[in-house]
């Protein structure tokens, strides 16, 4: 039957771009993925990558955010991800009100560690650069510490968690014996990590956000422990995981278009709709995941009540039947309104941060690298499928200058 | 030159929401030619919603309110100066000053006011007040801010309960007359305007239902004092803002050969004015809050929405056909779309709730200020209502849409237990007086001629 088919090229074409050797370049198979916006895997999964219907399902009350798989454990409690109304709503605003006055004016700030960050690699002579380890993972890593009250001497305990932890969000037929342990591990380990921070704080408060949430000082009450180490995990390791790849796919961008960096140069207002435009063509965030809660009909077809649903952000964000050459990064492209953030309830809290991180620091590697050149094409990417990214991304390089509004 | 030859030279009457998106989209389009922009407001354009939101309680002054622009126009324009007349013959529009400017394709996008008090009935007083521009907005505001007594607001639509909203929060004494039910019940129902009551109630307004103003009387200065309700009352006010809905400008195309009268100017599914005889011009368009049109979402009649959204869209679209031949021309049917911010309450709407026969609670409750209501009208789902769940109630849409039935079957997490659809509690039509949004019950297309003159 023609149907069977489809349904096992459909999965086929998932698996394959979720395969490490596609990791640099899965965007051919989201774009056949695309043909059929709603199509259902084997497993009973639909995988949704049309524009139009992700948009939809992101906003339907029929769906709910919990992607649980049937056979996986229910967690004491659900962070905000993956919790639905009316409990996201009132989680949602407990940390919308600390964390959005905590990112106001935070701009000089982070512009003044870009500047420190990329001073330690100020060289007259050629030389190379690792924009992931030495500028787009330390700089969201230190704010998220930061606006947390995250030590940052603690660092390194902590990103190792997180990395582990981050694998984990991947499907879980893509992962092997060891990891899915390693796992395991590693939530028992956040869990202790986090306990003990809460239990300083809880003797010691601060002005931070930790201290925010524990203390309730807006118009909130105060968040529970439990509650509150579940939002700090979700935070710490949006915080690491996610604009760190922005940052890198941005700057990949650059290199391979190097006349957007000579105009980015000239105009450093073509920062704000490129930082865009990189959310759109090659986003940190390449899926989210649902339920439905009703039957609903969509692309065509109508997704079972209690189906889960794997929503390819990355495929919608190049439906052609939205954006135009959508294979090709056009900073200047009209309404570009992307799925990089997500949309409806669950949009992203920290995509203000992000963008300012992100828009800050191509600017200054567009300002100071003279004769930048990607060292490996593509560059090695690391394992995870959703988070994804590259793992070091060398850059050679004739002189990196200091800021020149210093000198 | 012939209609369908590509436009030289481009005016567009109205010089705001509407007249400014459309002048960018037009270049947005490749429109190269000359483009005039005709406003009789001295002012830049500016966007109203803040005038009755932060404006009047003084988070923004009015040189404040200016739209962004968003990209180049290189336009000429001529503000301060009405239009005064039109010749469609010599494609020509006449300025108030005796000047005529030439065009090859119109846009009118001449928009409403507001409804004023009648003079006899103490409309000239000193201290009665309208809101629709940014002058009557620094005026209320000035005089609000001057901390009067008491301030009577006449209509409980949506600018009322702006305006009575801002009030209680600038600690201002409030009288509320209404002659509907509920406040907001001609847009949307007794049900939802039930819940607005306790809104109201719950702010400390002084609302009275059922209730119009007889007349406003003065002092021998000709300030207001006084207002005397139907219920034989009196209330003592110096202040009053009348919100009693808006009537369309376009009394300047009056004998010109448009069909245009006081509920708007009709055109086309494609934003192509009609002549009085019923067809379309290929010349003239029309955009925003003058527009009347027929949607296939609602057949039957000619649609007037006076909304933001809507004026930014419908210009987009006027732009598009204006610069291209017809088989190119794209159809206006947007899913009617607004929003209101009153006593700390956001609410939002999608589809036209006042068409609907029941009403239902999907999300949320009602006395929570927070909540998801949903319309239907022969058991299709028509129209939703959000409050406080602005991002919620996106999902509705495309629901609305596709005719969903009614009630709808969401199972939200949020959700009642069981959906108990309830008679949408519209008083029967004609609608009281209407305020945004208006929806003028008016005979179906295309017996234009037969279009009352006035409506009321
Ligand atoms: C106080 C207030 C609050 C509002 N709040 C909301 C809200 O919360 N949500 C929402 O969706 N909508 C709201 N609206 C409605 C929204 O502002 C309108 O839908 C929008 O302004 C329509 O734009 P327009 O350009 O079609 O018309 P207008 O904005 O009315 O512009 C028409 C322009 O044409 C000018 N003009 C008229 N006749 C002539 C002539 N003969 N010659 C030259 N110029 C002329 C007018 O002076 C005016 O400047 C509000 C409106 C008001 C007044
Ligand atoms: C480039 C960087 C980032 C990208 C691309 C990104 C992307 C996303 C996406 C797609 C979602 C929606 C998930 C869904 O709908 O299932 C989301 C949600 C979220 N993001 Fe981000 N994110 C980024 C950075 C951050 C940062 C820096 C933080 C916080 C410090 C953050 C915090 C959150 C939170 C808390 C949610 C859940 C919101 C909710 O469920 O209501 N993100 N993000």
């Amino acid at each position: 039957m023609t149907t069977t088919t489809q349904q096992h090229t459909a999965s086929d074409l998932f698996a394959q771009a979720l395969r490490y050797e596609n990791r640099a370049d899965p965007y051919p198979y989201f774009a056949q993925l695309c043909r059929r916006p709603v199509v259902p895997e084997e497993n009973g999964t639909w995988l949704v990558s049309g524009y139009h219907e992700i948009s939809r399902l992101l906003r339907d009350p029929r769906v709910s955010a919990d992607r649980r798989r049937p056979e996986e454990e229910q967690p004491i409690r659900k962070s905000l991800l993956v919790e639905d109304a009316p409990r996201h709503d009132q989680l949602r605003h407990q940390v919308t009100e600390q964390f959005v006055p905590r990112i106001m004016g935070l701009r000089d700030h982070i512009d003044g560690l870009v500047t420190g960050l990329l001073d330690a690699h100020t060289s007259q002579r050629p030389g190379q650069l690792d924009v992931v380890g030495d500028l787009a993972y330390p700089l969201p890593v230190t704010l998220i510490c930061e606006l947390l009250g995250v030590p940052r001497e603690d660092e390194p305990v902590f990103g190792s968690i997180a990395r582990r932890l981050t694998r984990g969000l991947d499907p879980v037929e893509t992962q092997t014996e060891d990891e899915l342990r390693e796992l395991r591990e590693a939530r028992g380990e956040l869990v202790q990590y986090l306990e003990g921070l809460i239990a300083d704080r809880q003797a010691a408060p601060a002005d931070d956000l930790l201290s925010g949430l524990m203390f309730g000082q807006g118009s909130d009450a105060p968040m529970d422990p439990i509650d509150l180490r579940v939002t700090l995990a979700l935070l710490l390791i949006a915080g690491h995981e996610t604009t760190v790849n922005l940052i890198a796919n941005g700057t990949l961008a650059l290199l391979r278009h190097p006349d957007l960096l000579a105009r980015l140069r000239a105009e450093p207002d073509l920062v704000t709709p490129l930082v865009e435009e990189v959310l759109r063509y090659d986003p940190p965030v390449q899926m989210s995941g649902r339920s439905t809660l009703a039957d609903i009909d969509l692309g065509g077809t109508t997704i079972p009540k209690g189906s889960r649903v794997r929503l390819l952000l990355a495929a919608g964000n190049r439906d052609p039947r939205r954006f135009s050459d959508p294979d090709r990064f056009l900073p200047d492209r009209p309404g570009n309104a992307h799925l990089g953030f997500g949309g409806g309830i669950h949009y992203c809290i920290g995509a203000t941060l992000a963008r300012t991180e992100a828009q800050v620091a191509l600017t200054a590697l567009a300002r100071r690298l003279a004769s930048p050149r990607l060292v490996a094409a593509p560059p090695p990417y690391r394992e995870n499928a959703i988070l994804r990214g590259p793992d070091r991304l060398l850059v050679s390089f004739d002189r990196l200058t200091p800021d020149p509004r210093s000198v | 030159m012939n209609a369908s030859e590509t436009p030289e030279r481009i005016v567009v009457v109205g010089a705001s929401l509407a007249g400014l998106r459309a002048a960018e989209a037009l270049r947005d389009e490749g429109f190269t030619g000359e483009l005039t922009l005709i406003g009789d407001e001295p002012h830049a354009p500016y966007d109203r919603p803040p005038l009755s939101k932060a404006v009047l309680s003084g988070w923004l002054t009015t040189d404040h309110t200016e739209l962004p622009r968003v990209r180049d126009i290189a336009a000429r324009w001529l503000l301060g100066t009405s239009a005064t007349g039109l010749d469609l013959r010599a494609r020509r529009v006449e300025l108030a000053d005796g000047r005529q400017v030439a065009y090859d394709r119109l846009l009118i996008a001449t928009g409403t006011r507001a409804r004023p008090w009648p003079q006899q009935q103490g409309g000239t007083l000193h201290g009665v007040h309208v809101l629709r521009t940014r002058d009557d907005a620094d005026r209320l505001r000035t005089a609000l801010a001057a901390g009067p007594g008491r301030v009577l607001v006449i209509g409980a639509g949506f600018t009322g309960g702006e305006v009575a909203s801002v009030c209680r929060d600038l600690g201002l004494e409030v009288t509320v007359v209404h002659r509907g039910d509920a406040p907001l019940a001609s847009a949307l129902g007794g049900v939802v305007g039930r819940a607005a009551t306790g809104w109201y109630r719950d702010a400390g307004v002084d609302l009275r239902l059922g209730t119009t103003v007889r007349a406003l009387e003065g002092d021998a200065r000709g300030r207001l004092r006084r207002a005397l309700l139907s219920d034989g009352t009196v209330v003592e006010a110096e202040v009053a803002l009348v919100a009693a809905g808006a009537m369309a400008n376009t009394g300047w195309l009056a004998g010109f050969g448009l069909a245009a009268d006081a509920h708007g100017v009709a055109c086309d599914h494609t934003c192509r004015a009609l002549a009085d005889d019923g067809t379309p011009r290929a010349d003239v368009f029309v955009a925003g809050d003058v527009a009347r049109w027929p949607h296939p979402l609602y057949p039957g009649q000619l649609l007037r929405l006076d909304h933001w959204d809507n004026a930014v869209a419908q210009a987009r679209t006027a732009a598009h056909n204006m610069t291209r031949p017809p088989h190119d021309h794209r159809a206006h049917r947007p899913l009617p779309a607004f929003w209101s911010n009153q006593f700390g309450v956001n609410l939002k709407c999608l589809g036209l709730p006042s068409l609907a026969d029941q009403v239902v609670v999907t999300q949320g409750s009602l006395d929570e200020h927070r909540f998801v209501a949903a319309y239907g009208h022969r058991g299709r789902l028509i129209a939703a209502v959000a409050a406080d769940s602005p991002r919620v109630l996106d999902g509705y849409a495309s629901l609305i849409e596709a005719g969903a039935p009614f009630p709808p079957e969401l199972n939200a997490t949020d959700g009642p237990d069981r959906l108990l659809p309830l008679d949408a509690g519209f008083a029967h039509r004609p609608a009281p007086v209407p305020d945004r949004p208006t929806v003028p019950s008016i005979p179906p297309a295309p017996s234009l001629r037969s279009v009352p003159a006035g409506h009321e």
